[in-house]
Order: C-alpha cells, then sequence, then structure tokens
C-alpha cells in the first residue's frame, strides 16, 4: 500500500487475473516486499501475535457454537458436555478461555509498547485510536463471553457490569431494562449477549484490517522514533518480519500451551463451576483479571457515577494520548525522565490491577484513590508538562545510524544485511 | 560455518527441512482435535441402543420406535402378510440381497432372511426410504407395504423395494430378540 507493487507474475493465468484483481500483488506489497524498520524490536512482534490470537478465538469460538445451547435451562450443561462428551471438547473449550487471556496479555504488552516508543504521535494519530477501538470491543468481546457459560461469575458479572449503566441520570434505569431485555438479566440477557460475542469479532476483524491498512500508509515506529530515510534503514518484511515474528509467535504459543495445559483454570475463578443462581450472589465476586485495573478505580470513588465515568475515562484518555503528549521527540530511548515516568505509570497500572483483586476495604480503598489519581495524572497532568520541560537525548540522524554507529552508518551496510533489499 | 557448507546441500537447507517438518507435524496435530470433535460425541453414543416391548403389538399393527434418532418399523405381520411375501420369487426383485445387519452381506432377501431370527411375524426395518431418506407409509401401495411419498417408491410386506426409484430394499438394523416379547435394537 506504500509504495508500488514489485510483484511481476510471469505465469499467464496469473498475470490474467492479477490485471483483472490485483490481489496476489497487493498480498506481495504488504507481507513481502513492505519494507520495515531494520531495527525493529521484539516487542514489535506482538501486532502479529495478536492476529494469531484473533483468529485462535475465531476458529475455537465458531466450533464452540457447534456444541453450546445459549439457553438459561441449558447453556451451564451444554458447557459440561462440552468438557466432558464432545471429542476433544475439554481442549478446544480451554483454548477459547485461556486464548481469552492471552489475548488481552498480547494487547496489554502492544499497547505498553505504543506508549513507550511514542508510536501514537503524528503521522500515526488514526492507527492510534483505531487500536483503542479494537481494544474497547476486545473488552465488550470477552465481557459477553463470560456470560454465555451462566454459571455464578458469568451471571453476577453480568449483572454488575450492565448495572454500570444504571449510573447515568434519567436514562440509565431504561438502558438497563433494554440491556436486560426484562428487570433482571435472563434469558433474553443470554441470547442477545450470545448474539453480539459472535458478531463483535468479525467487527475487530474489519477494525484490525483499518488497523494495518493504516499502519501500511505512514509506516511503522521502530525504537528510535526516527522514520527511515533510505532503503537502508529497512529491510523487506519477508524473510525479516515474518521469521521474527514467527518465532516471536511460536514463543509466545509455548507460553499459552502452559496455561492451556497445565493450569487451565488458573486464570478462571471456581465459582463459575456453580449454575448460576439469580438468588444468592457469591461472597467474593470479581471480574476476570484483565479488567481488574478498571474495576479498582471503579470502587475507588465513592460516588455510582463518578466511579463509573472514572472508570470509562480511564480508557477514553487513551484516545487523547496523541496530543497529551507535547514532546517532539517520539521514542522515550531517548527521553530520560518520560522513561522513569513511564514505569512509574506501568508499575500504578499494575498496582490497579491487584487491587481491583482485593476486597473493597480499609487500606486497600485509600490505595486505590492514589494510583487512580495518579493514572490520570499521568495523561493529563505529567505527559503534557514533560514536553516543555523535559531535556531530551540526542537522537541519531538515522536508523542505520543508530544500529551500526555514527561512523560505520555512512558505510555500506555488510552484505548480509543489505543483499535482499528491494526497493518498497 | 561457510567451510562445513557444500555446492549442493547446505547446513542451511537441512535446517530449512527441519524446521518445515516440525511445522506441518504440528499443525496436523492442531488441526485433528478440530476435525475430531465433528464425530458424534459420548452423549450421542450412549443413545445407540432402543429396547421395544413386543406385548404392546396387536397382530397386523405396526409400530414406530426412534433408535440413533432414526424411524425404526416393528411390524406385528398376519399369515396373509408372511404368505404374500413368500410367494415372491428372487428373481421378481428389484433388489435380490437381504440387508440384513445381522445376516452375511450378500444374504438373498428370502422373506426368512428379512423377518425376525426364530419369529418370522415380526418385520422390523429402518422406516427410511432407501433414495433419499423420506419416512415412507404402512399398510399402502400396490405390494401392502409402504408406499414413499416424496417419488412413489413401494416396498413389499418384507420390506423390500418392488417399484423404484428407490435402489435397494428397506435396511434391518441390528436386533436381536432378548426374550419372546422384547427385542433390543443396536
Amino acid at each position: 500500500m506504500s509504495g508500488h507493487s514489485t510483484f511481476e507474475p510471469k505465469h499467464p493465468a496469473l498475470k490474467w487475473f492479477e490485471s483483472r484483481l490485483p490481489l496476489v500483488g497487493l498480498i506481495h506489497s504488504s507481507f513481502v516486499a513492505y519494507p520495515t524498520p531494520r531495527n525493529l524490536n521484539y516487542w514489535w512482534t506482538f501486532g502479529g501475535i495478536l492476529s494469531l490470537m484473533l483468529v485462535c478465538q475465531i476458529v475455537s469460538g465458531v466450533v464452540l457454537v457447534m456444541h453450546y445451547t445459549p439457553h438459561i435451562t441449558l447453556a451451564f450443561d451444554s458447557v459440561e458436555h462440552i468438557m466432558r462428551d464432545v471429542s476433544y471438547g475439554w481442549l478446544i473449550r480451554y483454548i477459547h478461555s485461556n486464548g481469552a487471556s492471552m489475548f488481552f496479555i498480547a494487547v496489554y504488552i502492544h499497547m505498553f509498547r505504543g506508549l513507550y516508543y511514542g508510536s501514537y504521535k503524528a503521522p500515526r494519530e488514526v492507527l492510534w485510536i483505531l487500536g483503542c477501538i479494537i481494544y474497547l470491543l476486545m473488552m465488550a468481546t470477552a465481557f459477553m463471553g463470560y456470560v454465555l457459560p451462566w454459571g455464578q461469575m458469568s451471571f453476577w458479572g453480568a449483572t454488575v457490569i450492565t448495572n454500570l449503566f444504571s449510573a447515568f441520570p434519567v436514562v440509565g434505569p431504561t438502558i438497563v431494562e433494554w440491556l436486560w431485555g426484562g428487570f433482571s438479566v435472563d434469558n433474553a440477557t443470554l441470547n442477545r449477549f450470545f448474539s453480539l460475542h459472535y458478531l463483535l469479532p468479525f467487527m475487530i476483524a474489519g477494525v484490525v484490517v483499518l488497523h494495518v491498512w493504516a499502519l501500511h500508509v505512514v509506516g511503522q515506529n521502530n525504537p528510535t522514533g526516527v522514520e527511515p530515510k533510505s532503503p537502508k534503514d529497512t529491510v523487506p518484511f519477508t524473510p525479516y518480519a515474518t521469521i521474527k515474528d514467527g518465532f516471536g509467535m511460536v514463543c509466545f504459543l509455548i507460553f499459552f500451551a502452559w496455561f492451556l495445559f497445565y493450569i487451565p483454570n488458573y486464570l478462571g475463578h471456581a465459582d463459575n463451576y456453580i449454575p448460576a443462581n439469580p438468588l444468592v450472589t457469591p461472597a467474593h465476586i470479581v471480574p476476570e483479571w484483565y479488567y481488574l485495573p478498571f474495576y479498582a478505580m471503579l470502587r475507588a470513588v465513592p460516588d455510582k457515577l463518578g466511579g463509573v465515568l472514572t472508570m470509562f475515562g480511564a480508557i477514553i484518555v487513551l484516545f487523547f494520548v496523541p496530543w497529551l503528549d507535547t514532546s517532539k521527540v517520539r521514542s522515550g530511548v531517548y527521553r530520560p525522565l518520560f522513561k522513569q515516568f513511564f514505569w512509574i505509570w506501568v508499575a500504578v497500572c499494575i498496582g490497579l490491577g491487584w487491587l481491583g483483586a482485593k476486597p473493597a476495604e480499609g487500606g486497600y480503598v485509600i490505595a486505590g484513590r492514589i494510583l487512580t489519581i495518579y493514572y490520570f495524572a499521568h495523561f493529563l497532568i505529567i505527559l503534557p508538562l514533560l514536553g516543555l520541560f523535559e531535556k531530551p537525548k540526542a537522537v541519531p540522524a538515522s536508523i542505520t545510524e543508530a544500529v551500526l554507529g555514527k561512523n560505520r552508518g555512512a558505510a555500506p551496510a555488510s552484505a548480509g544485511v543489505s543483499a535482499p533489499q528491494t526497493k518498497g | 560455518m561457510a567451510a562445513t557448507e557444500t555446492a549442493g546441500t547446505t547446513r542451511r537447507d537441512f535446517l530449512y527441512i527441519a524446521t518445515g517438518a516440525m511445522g506441518a507435524v504440528g499443525a496436523a496435530a492442531l488441526v485433528w482435535p478440530f476435525v475430531s470433535q465433528l464425530q458424534p460425541d459420548a452423549s450421542v453414543l450412549a443413545l445407540s441402543t432402543t429396547e421395544v416391548d413386543l406385548t404392546s403389538i396387536a397382530e397386523g399393527q405396526m409400530v414406530t420406535v426412534k433408535w440413533r434418532g432414526k424411524p425404526v418399523f416393528v411390524w406385528n405381520r398376519t399369515e396373509k402378510d408372511i404368505a404374500e411375501a413368500k410367494e415372491v420369487q428372487l428373481s421378481a426383485l428389484l433388489d435380490p440381497i437381504a440387508r440384513n445387519a445381522n445376516l452375511a452381506a450378500d444374504a438373498p432377501a428370502t422373506d426368512e432372511n428379512r423377518a425376525g431370527e426364530g419369529h418370522e411375524k415380526w418385520l422390523v426395518v429402518i422406516g427410511i426410504c432407501t433414495h433419499l431418506g423420506c419416512v415412507p407409509i404402512g399398510h399402502s401401495g400396490e405390494y401392502d407395504g409402504w408406499f414413499c411419498p416424496c417419488h412413489g417408491s413401494e416396498y413389499d410386506t418384507a420390506g423390500r423395494v418392488r417399484r423404484g426409484p428407490a435402489p435397494t430394499n428397506l435396511d434391518i438394523p441390528p436386533y436381536q430378540f432378548v426374550s419372546d416379547t422384547k427385542i433390543s435394537i443396536g
């Protein structure tokens, strides 16, 4: 999409097809000849890993639907039926439930990477916002998927999360009734969540296409934050990025397989193996781990509407990061102060996650309040001010200079690095 | 490293092939559970036997029971029905094979081979027309057996096809007499 395709079909049949629909040329220019910065590190493999996880979730999900029944009297039993009766049903269900967690681990690393290296800055604002939209869709999808097994946590998670909307004045209670399709979480709720849980992943796939399109228009960021200036600064996507991404995926899948085969229920809750009971709430109710930081923020605010707004605000603020960060320097590598504040903020996010799993009482609430304030201060105060007061380190003139050093940067690169170079 | 390489095959060629082969094995191992889940699951297999009490079926009466989700006709035939079936010469049949799961695959379609073993008044057949799977209507058609409403196939009093388009006789499921008044199908 950036630059011209260097694909020239040789076979007459392929020539005939290519002149009518240049599909192979598009794939070639996007995933073979596409120039990638030569200095990408392993944090850049998580985009590919996320695509893999989306495919993994869609494939395993489509198969689960073949055996699942979305009805309050049958849903719980049909999940147990998948676990006990269906051939390899246990494996496919554990792939799907652990896959959701792996998807979020990958997306959080991907987001931290983007925030550290300034991947949201001009001209990548739209790319960043599309990513935020994907993240929101992922959260909605995961939430509705967790309701489907119709265990105690499914039911009460659905009740609590939908009740968030009741905080809005005037329209709140009506919105909640319409979400439920009744006066409580019931069969109508389960059916519509099932329908939407099947729909949303395909919407995610659609936005992923836009995300990749936007990426290929503006080009990838890289650890230096310096745009590629000459063909020497880039290498072709294949074989360099494909092999590196492939290796990253394999390592990630080993990590995934460890959860899948050794501790498949570690990230879940035992209470969800109790069938949903609308008359009794479990004593200790917490959301899935990937929502915990936001759950901590919700509980930190002693006001219903305020808590809900704080929670949603924590995500909305991400959309504005491209304009909140005022620094001219893109990569955190050359920003000594930003670097420190970034890691403090990461620690705050993890701290909020830890607090989200603790009971809402005493010191936990106070700590939650402090960390919530810091979370917002990072975006609304620290990022804008850092750009004004921070003295960044010298940024290299080019990617090649950063990789090979100042003296060798101008010299012809060694044969091994530049041999398969093609114009992007 | 270059010193160990020859013009023909290189160390790198070996690594490519070994990696590719390992990847193919892994992909196949991953695909298998997704194919395997398509087969009938344990809850379906658990329902593969059906018992039928014959005492409540009067002479001449035909009842339909469900076995593995399919209709099975259990017919208490009259003397007239049996005599009619026995009169037919094998050469007059469209399909001369018994199609009886309890007998050899090439057993001829005589009435003895079609009816219950030692209980010749009982006829047990899978109630699915061998043409395209409709359920034929009992006690009807020119041959007093079944008539299929979909495409007009007709079966006689031993469930043998006598007029097309059905290509074969109604199948006889595996079954046995648990006692004189009870059969177990499957």
